[in-house]
């Protein structure tokens, strides 16, 4: 497992998956404190209808069209939701509802409209992502990591989400105290004086960035599950928000590395020969994370309860 | 277009028939019972209860499969799907409820983390032998193409149990989404109440799986019942329009399907929705944007009516053009911006209203009365002739305006 094979095939989607898990555990930290995170389910869904309009204008199945496609969606989408809940008075969550199914579907039916049977372009592909092809062909070994030759042929995907996970670390470090302070009390940001509109819609900004770059590498359940799953079991484990953000970024690390072990090589252990979904594995160790939290955490209960565990 | 026409007379085949009718039952349960998850504001437990499915229907192929049977019996299928469904909806509430973790994160995990086992049931149910057509993946976005007129069967008789369901709970639900409270001060039940009600939308999700898929079963639970709040403030309104609503999507939906190519049936039917949605968002009256922005000019208008003729009492000129504009076109000014008789007549009555109510204020100090004093009710609407007889005789005589530059 240590071997040349593991550099070929499973060094790339494993880190590919680990950046991908911490870019969007970071901004899910503050969605979940915020209680925005479905925000990330809605912006998942509409990527889809991003990428099929972007195709149509270029023809293509290329990566920066189809990302600038799907971010453009997703702010679109953003913007929906603001209007219709604005417009119509609507509560949030039908507002979400409403906006990212009629999306979708739109998607989906443009999808079927288009002859794409000549691409890879399909409902299933931006659902389950497809972490296991992308694999480093030219890699010989360890060594091959210091060989400039073999390195040029790392999927593109690698540097893409380790940029992005880069950014929103960047983000959430220079932005961490307006963060912080217009989410755990508005007024006291509104007095003084942040822009906290700005900041929340920024926030979302960031979300999608993450989603998209996240979502073309490994589709989209392991981006809703990564700015849930790791935010929420964290919030269980703390009471500090620097310390919540660290345990979940341990746990979007775990929930990939396991997961992506399981789907790789579990089916081998049960005598199996063929993997399984590494995507979806991923996002369920994850909620296994999440279960075992519910469970154990220290600050799970409501205030007070718990603390008595924790002391 | 006559194609479309056919269908909606159900003379596009057998099977296009079938479906249409399916697609409106299963529109008319899923709008009715989604109302009462929008109003009492989960609407997107639906969601996490549509991809909780998932795993279901891979663990009852496996299973069905595993016992020698044919995987792709439709209520096997539907079976599982609604354990995990159950399973999931019981997570979401526990985890709301237990820890700390808000519904909406709850909503989030359940949904992502099932969707993603199911996931990975697909990919080992692939690798099976018997997996290979299983054809599971049609769950996710439903697929008509091969409706038998059994699957039909049970979209009909589930879609009109949900609805008689939903006709027989209707009372406690409502009381429930309206004000949990007070339900739960005269005796009701109130988390076994929300438990049916989502008991309700998970079966038509199950239902729905086959016709539109997973994901947009969200769409039909939520858009009639947003749609329908537009039109009406009562509830049991609401509940029925919006069943109607989703049933009319289902059927034009489903015709269109059926008479143009490469139309997906729940894209289609989710869209015809969208569209009555945005037309009610823009001409629903009194909730609707149209209605607002006209609410909003006659506002404005009387706003300027009323500001103008104040200017005139006091023999002010008048600037702003629209207060001119409004001004003129109830003859209340001349062209040359002087005050006709009518409009002097106005405006000394609006003046001496003006001075009543600060009489009124002096003889009244009980806010209840005065405090509707908004510059626009007219004085007759608060005060009884007496009480404005008394006024006037505190100011004294009415005094004539001369119009423009005498007061």
């Amino acid at each position: 497992m240590m071997g040349s094979e593991f550099v070929m095939f499973s060094l790339t989607p494993l880190l590919i998956g680990i950046f991908a898990s911490i870019a969007c555990a970071l901004p899910g930290n503050f969605l979940v404190l915020r209680r925005q995170a479905l925000i990330g389910d809605a912006i998942s869904h509409v990527v889809l209808p991003g990428i099929v309009v972007a195709f149509l204008f270029t023809g293509v199945v290329s990566a920066v069209p189809m990302l600038l496609g799907a971010a453009g969606a997703a702010v679109v989408a953003v913007v929906l939701i603001e209007a219709v809940k604005r417009l119509g008075r609507i509560e949030p969550g039908a507002a979400m509802g409403v906006v990212f199914t009629s999306l979708f579907a739109g998607g989906v039916l443009l999808l079927e409209q288009t002859d794409t049977s000549t691409v890879h372009l399909d409902v299933e592909h931006a659902l389950m992502g497809n972490l296991e092809s992308l694999i480093w062909f030219k890699a010989k070994g360890w060594h091959s990591l210091l060989d400039p030759a073999a390195l040029a042929s790392i999927p593109d995907e690698l540097w893409r989400m380790a940029a992005v996970c880069v950014l929103m670390i960047l983000l959430t470090a220079v932005f961490w105290r307006p963060l912080k302070i217009s989410t755990f009390d508005e007024g006291f940001a509104q007095a003084l004086g942040l822009p906290i509109n700005a900041i929340s819609f920024g926030l979302v900004i960031a979300a999608a960035i993450a989603a998209v770059a996240a979502f073309d590498a490994v589709g989209s359940i392991i981006v809703i599950a990564m700015f849930i799953c790791p935010p929420a079991a964290a919030r269980l484990m703390t009471n500090r928000l620097e310390v919540q953000v660290l345990w979940s970024v341990a746990f979007a690390t775990l929930s990939a590395i396991l997961g992506y072990v399981f789907a790789g090589y579990g089916p081998l252990w049960f005598g199996s020969a063929n993997a399984v979904s590494a995507a979806g594995m991923i996002a369920a160790v994850s909620g296994v994370i999440l279960g075992l939290a519910c469970l154990f955490g220290p600050h799970r209960s409501r205030i007070g309860a718990g603390r008595d565990a924790a002391a | 277009m006559s194609n479309i026409v056919t269908a909606l007379f159900l003379g596009a085949g057998y099977n296009a028939a079938l479906v249409g009718i399916g697609a409106s039952l299963l529109g008319f349960a899923a709008g009715a019972a989604g109302t009462f998850l929008f109003l009492r504001k989960r609407a997107l437990v639906s969601d996490a209860v549509a991809h909780a499915t998932l795993p279901g229907v891979g663990l009852a192929f496996m299973l069905m499969v595993f016992l020698g049977g044919d995987g792709r019996n439709l209520v096997g299928l539907l079976a599982g799907s609604m354990l995990t469904a159950w399973i999931g909806l019981l997570l979401v509430e526990w985890m709301a409820r237990r820890t700390r973790l808000a519904e909406d994160a709850a909503i989030g995990a359940v949904l992502s983390v099932f969707f993603g086992a199911g996931i990975v049931l697909l990919t080992i149910i692939q690798n099976m032998s018997q997996g290979r057509q299983a054809g599971l993946e049609s769950f996710l976005l439903g697929s008509t193409a091969g409706m038998l007129f059994q699957d039909a069967v049970v979209i009909a008789i589930g879609g009109t149990l949900a609805v008689l369901a939903t006709y027989v709970l209707r009372r406690p639900m409502t009381m429930v989404a309206f004000d949990a409270e007070y339900a739960a001060a005269s005796g009701m039940n109130v988390r076994r109440i929300d438990l049916t009600m989502m008991g309700l939308v998970m079966a038509v999700t199950v239902i729905g799986l086959k016709l539109v898929g997973l994901i947009l079963i969200v769409a039909m639970l939520i858009i009639p019942a947003v749609t329908a709040r537009f039109w009406t403030e009562r509830s049991d309104r609401v509940i029925w329009s919006a069943g109607i609503i989703g049933a009319v999507s289902g059927y034009v939906g489903a015709a269109i399907s059926a008479s143009v190519p490469a139309m997906p049936t729940g894209p289609i039917i989710v869209l015809v929705c969208a569209g009555l949605f945005l037309f009610s968002l823009f001409f629903a009256p009194s909730r609707g944007v149209a209605a607002a922005i006209i609410r909003h000019y006659r506002f404005q208008k009387r706003v300027h009516w009323r500001q103008g003729l104040l200017s005139v009492s006091r023999g002010e000129p008048i600037h702003d053009p629209m207060t001119l504009r409004v001004l003129r076109k109830e003859g209340l000014l001349r062209a040359d911006g002087v005050a006709t008789e009518a409009g002097r007549a106005r405006a000394a009555k609006i003046a001496r209203d003006e001075r009543r109510w600060d009489i009124a204020r002096e003889v009244h100090q009980d806010a209840g009365l005065t405090g509707r004093y908004d510059g626009l009710t007219p004085i007759e609407d608060v005060f009884t002739q007496d009480e404005i007889d008394e006024f006037d005789r505190i100011i004294g005589g009415p005094v004539s305006v001369q119009g423009q530059g005498a007061a």
